[in-house]
């Protein structure tokens, strides 16, 4: 076990052994974690808003069929970080406001003064004295809805081109075979649209994979906030001086990002031999000469 | 029966003992002497010291909050946290968005430093400093090219590496990364600039600004905020 007592009396690989397992080294450990989280949390959510907004955006009704193609259509529009800031800003202060109104509802008084926000104390989300981890959780949570709503408008898309990718042949055959809509749409359509969808799907997951240093943006301490943090030179108030070493920890970041891509590329081969099982040979893009 | 039990436990819970009022101070955590993150990933600093300090005289329930210096002031204003202690000057523009404490730092100069050996004209070249700050307003001002960046580090690594000619900072920063530099880097000038250093609050905010300001003069008044001062700043250092 290394002595981490006196760092200034130990050199080497011991110095290197105590420095990269201070406090805050672990904290930029534990921020892989968090980037991790972040896509585990948004890939599913994310799939789920595309089906949503996909179906909406084809059914025969106009109002069904309005705010699918509405949300598709506007969040492909708008800058990805242009909603990456709002989304958050505006979901904080849409909760604390609503809390203002129902809880300090004696509180007649705009909620603006001024330059400032200021709602009652109780109203505050999360509360002044809640611990530090939820305000990181209400941070994160606000994230997550953010990354969601953009990558779900561009997943709707992929969805809906892969339904309509879906051989109009078989739906009809289903239908002569007296199936309801319904379940065309769940026994033929949904199943095979997926072999159609996976190739901007895993488009779309690169993308979310490398939008993640967006976290940095929301505030969340995330990989890079702490490589920038721990790279910059540090003079003798700290208790590991040492000069500029971001190269090596943007460095580091490199390597972890191309290690997602390769273990990606790898799920994404096995997905498309899965989807492609009982498809014909056609649309098999695994198959040469397809 | 149980209701009751359960009643009685919330209302011991409740009315426990006395809660302080919890202040949220938002902080920069990347200029030392000032304020930085140590290696126990806890924020540091002369600024640390003192607001601890200030909030156990206004008998406040003090957490800290790091926060980028770009977006410090919009953050306060919209409620994420009640102070802005990040060794920041008080100046007119910003007075008129956010309020502040008295002074808890007086004046201090701030720096250009450059390579050694270098000869720089500090009003032609090309100078770095950190966005938002006085030092980059009188940089622009100057007839010096501007370069600003997000953090105060990269300030000093753009000089380090060329990008830019000098850096203009507060002295008190610059100083520790000059001594230690190895005679790489040199003062090459020093002007006064902006007033004193104090604590932001939002101006809706009156009743913690006048709690803030009695701990602020009562440790001037016995003389703890100078000691401070010297502990961080070194003897050289201006006091109250």
């Amino acid at each position: 076990m290394l002595s981490c007592v006196n760092p200034d009396q130990i050199s080497g690989l011991a110095w290197l052994g105590c420095y990269l397992s201070t406090a805050k080294h672990m904290a930029f450990y534990q921020s892989f974690l968090i980037v991790l989280l972040l896509i585990a949390a948004v890939a599913p959510l994310a799939i789920l808003l595309g089906l949503l907004s996909a179906s909406a955006s084809r059914a025969r009704f106009f109002l069904i069929r309005l705010p699918g193609t509405l949300y598709i259509a506007m969040v492909r529009g708008i800058p990805d970080i242009v909603f990456f800031l709002f989304v958050p800003l505006a979901l904080d202060q849409g909760i604390e406001y609503l809390r203002h109104r129902s809880l300090c509802s004696d509180q007649t008084g705009s909620v603006w003064q001024g330059n400032d926000f200021v709602v009652c104390d109780i109203a505050k989300m999360p509360l002044s004295s809640a611990s530090q981890w939820v305000h990181d959780f209400y941070g994160f949570a606000l994230a997550v809805v953010a990354f969601a709503l953009v990558f779900g408008a561009f997943a709707g898309n992929v969805i809906a081109g892969a339904m309509a990718a879906v051989p109009k042949a078989q739906l009809e055959t289903a239908e002569a075979y007296g199936m309801t809509r319904r379940q065309v749409y769940w026994r033929i359509m949904f199943r095979q649209m997926w072999i159609y969808a996976l190739p901007g799907l895993s488009n779309l997951w690169m993308i979310l994979i490398k939008a993640t240093p967006l976290l940095f943006l929301l505030g969340i301490q995330d990989i890079v906030y702490w490589a920038r943090e721990l790279g910059g030179a540090k003079t003798s108030a700290f208790t590991y001086p040492h000069p500029d070493w971001r190269i090596w920890y943007f460095l580091g970041l490199l390597v972890f990002y191309l290690m997602m891509t390769w273990v990606s590329e790898r799920g994404f081969t096995y997905l498309n031999k899965q989807f492609s099982r009982g498809q014909s040979m056609a649309i098999n893009p695994q198959k040469e000469g397809a | 029966m149980k209701k009751i039990i359960l009643a009685t436990i919330f209302a011991g819970v409740l009315a426990g003992p006395a809660l302080a009022e919890t202040v949220r101070m938002g902080t920069e955590g990347a200029y030392p002497p000032y304020n930085f993150i140590n290696d126990k990933n806890e924020v540091d600093g002369f600024e640390r010291e003192l607001g601890d300090e200030l909030c156990r005289r206004a008998n406040l329930d003090c957490v800290w909050v790091v926060n980028d210096w770009d977006s410090i002031i919009p953050n306060l204003v919209s409620g994420n946290y009640d102070t802005i202690i990040a060794g920041m000057s008080i100046t007119a523009e910003r007075d008129e968005v956010i309020d502040f404490t008295h002074e808890y730092y007086p004046p201090s100069p701030s720096m250009y430093v450059a390579l050694s050996g270098n000869n720089v004209d500090v009003n032609t070249a090309v100078v770095a400093a950190q966005t938002g700050t006085i030092q980059a307003g009188h940089v622009a001002s100057s007839g010096a090219t501007l370069v600003e960046f997000a953090s105060p580090d990269e300030t000093i690594a753009a000089v380090r590496n060329g990008e830019a000619d000098a850096v203009f900072a507060d002295g008190d920063y610059l100083m520790p990364i000059v001594e230690e530099s190895g005679n790489e880097l040199a003062v090459i000038g020093e002007i006064g600039i902006g007033g004193g250093v104090g604590m932001g609050l939002r101006e809706s905010d009156g009743a913690l600004k006048a709690k803030m300001n009695t701990a602020i003069d009562s440790m001037k008044a016995d003389g703890s905020l100078n000691t401070l001062i010297k502990k961080w700043f070194g003897d050289g250092a201006q006091t109250f």
